[in-house]
């Protein structure tokens, strides 16, 4: 009936069948009605092993809609705390779960939406020497995470074990959604060959992200993994759904598998995981460019008090700023300080802002070459002025 | 001949903020080349220090990738709709 009729014997197919009990019989009816489903698509269902790597806003919608459907085993992986800037998209948590671990935090709820399912947790970080150990068990692994690194390694794992990995991925208003399967189709990297080099692209913590976005594409893998369980419809193997929450437009790309793929094509050059952080060119060492390149928040606040001479760039959106800025400070963003350096006075001494520190890292580095040699680094950005210094300065 | 370049999200910014530009080409290659340069900001995301588009560009002709069929050599007709693909991860830091 569909691309994955043959596939009806890889997954969710444990031999016998499980039966389902009376209770889950009442509690599934709505899908044993459906003929696409019946009590055969639910007992596969049940059969059936998933892995769900990261319980953020992704996996909120994947584990409540697999739990509830009856996937019979749920993995879960993952290894944050619930933070209460979470709590606008990653609908598993509530107020009283800051500060819990995620995984645990999930785990209940998902235990309260489903009891008649195991879930099983691994609270760990996934890496190249844990995760083809980890994925083995599993029918299906589902992608939630939130790094390029952890994206390729997840590719990379389902490939060499033969895996369908249902693929997710969100910015701001926008989203992705795909099945990358290298034994019945392209992977991710038959797509995305190479990650962007890092900095290049804004995460979500700079970007932001629209709450109800995770919703919408968490949602759609969920039901693709449904899909691929039940043998029901087409799945999007070779598609790539690309979704703009802003438009409310749905588009769809061809995918084809790239012949020369190191990882999926018929001749591989890549047998076994590598190192993800170095192949996404994340320094293993954090960088240390010397001691005067930072400047510590309780340094800058008695300068500042001295009466110091100091100008205090912010290289911010200027949404940001205004949410919180220290006083006093200038704004240039820092895709536009390019164009605008001529703003600054190349011998003042300066201490550079962002939120966290990584923008202003890159902000420093870029005006040192310029000339600007006492250009320094505020560490911790606006975060710890607020934490440290100001607690008057919203954090956010 | 006239066609329409989605800009994705993270891209935007470097565009005023508009997600779909016109331009004018008679290949891929040409419209990309005109896109840069009526948002110069583009260039260096799109392209490399050897003027080759960086390799974690995808650009999609309709609902094809560029790389499948003449990548910049690929003729345009009239109607036709190039995105550019971003790949991107999520929330992490």
């Amino acid at each position: 009936m569909t691309l994955l009729a043959d596939e009806k014997s890889t997954i969710g197919r444990a031999e016998p069948l499980p039966e389902l009990g009376p209770q889950e019989i009442r509690r599934y009816s709505r899908h044993l009605i459906m003929p696409e489903v019946g009590m055969e698509g639910q007992r596969r269902l049940k059969a059936a092993k998933v892995l769900l790597i990261g319980a953020g806003g992704l996996g909120s919608p994947l584990g409540l809609y697999l739990a509830a459907a009856g996937v019979g085993t749920l993995g879960v992986c993952d290894f944050d705390v619930v933070d209460e800037t979470n709590l606008h998209r990653q609908v598993l948590f509530g107020r009283t779960d800051v500060g819990r671990p995620k995984l645990d935090a999930a785990l209940g709820r998902l235990h309260e939406v489903n009891p008649h399912i195991q879930l099983v947790p691994h609270k760990l970080r996934l890496d190249s020497s844990n995760a083809l150990e980890l994925f083995a068990p599993y029918d299906i692994v589902v992608d939630g995470t939130d790094n390029f690194p952890t994206r390729y390694l997840v590719n990379d794992a389902c490939v060499l074990l033969g895996k369908p990995n249902v693929y997710g991925s969100i910015f701001r208003f926008e989203g992705q959604v795909s099945i990358f399967w290298g034994a019945k189709g392209p992977c991710y990297r038959c797509l995305f060959p190479e990650p962007p080099p890092d900095g290049l692209v804004p995460s979500c913590a700079e970007g932001g992200v629209l709450g109800v976005l995770p919703g919408i594409i968490g949602s759609l893998q969920a039901n693709e993994v449904i899909k691929l369980i039940v043998g029901a419809g087409d799945p999007m193997i070779g598609r790539l759904l690309l979704f703009d929450a802003l438009k409310m437009k749905f588009r769809e790309l061809k995918l084809r598998k790239d012949p020369d793929c190191p990882i999926c094509s018929e001749h591989p050059t890549q047998h076994e995981l590598i190192d993800y952080q170095q192949f996404c060119g994340i320094p293993a060492q954090p960088e240390v460019p010397g001691g005067d390149f930072d400047i510590q928040v309780d340094e800058l606040k008695q300068w500042k008090d001295e009466g110091r001479e100091v100008t205090i760039l912010d290289v911010r959106t200027p949404q940001e700023w205004e949410i919180a800025r220290i006083e006093g400070s200038t704004l240039i963003p820092l895709q536009e300080l390019p164009d605008r350096m001529n703003e600054l006075d190349p011998a003042a001494t300066m201490a550079v802002l962002c939120h966290h520190g990584p923008r202003s890292f890159q902000a420093v580095r870029f005006l040192r070459q310029m000339g600007f040699a006492r250009a320094r680094n505020l560490a911790g950005g606006l975060e710890a002025w607020s934490r440290d210094v100001d607690p008057s300065v919203p954090r956010y | 001949m006239s066609v329409i370049i989605h800009i994705p999200t993270p891209l935007r910014r470097f565009t005023g903020e508009q997600g779909e530009i016109e331009v004018q080409g008679q290949t891929v290659g040409d419209a990309l080349r005109d896109l840069t340069h009526r948002h110069p900001a583009l260039e260096r995301h799109l392209y490399n220090e050897q003027g080759a588009l960086r390799s974690f560009v995808n650009v999609f002709l309709n609902d094809e990738d560029v790389r499948h069929l003449g990548r910049d050599a690929t003729p345009l007709k009239v109607g036709d709709t190039l995105s550019i693909i971003p790949s991107i991860a999520g929330g992490a830091r």
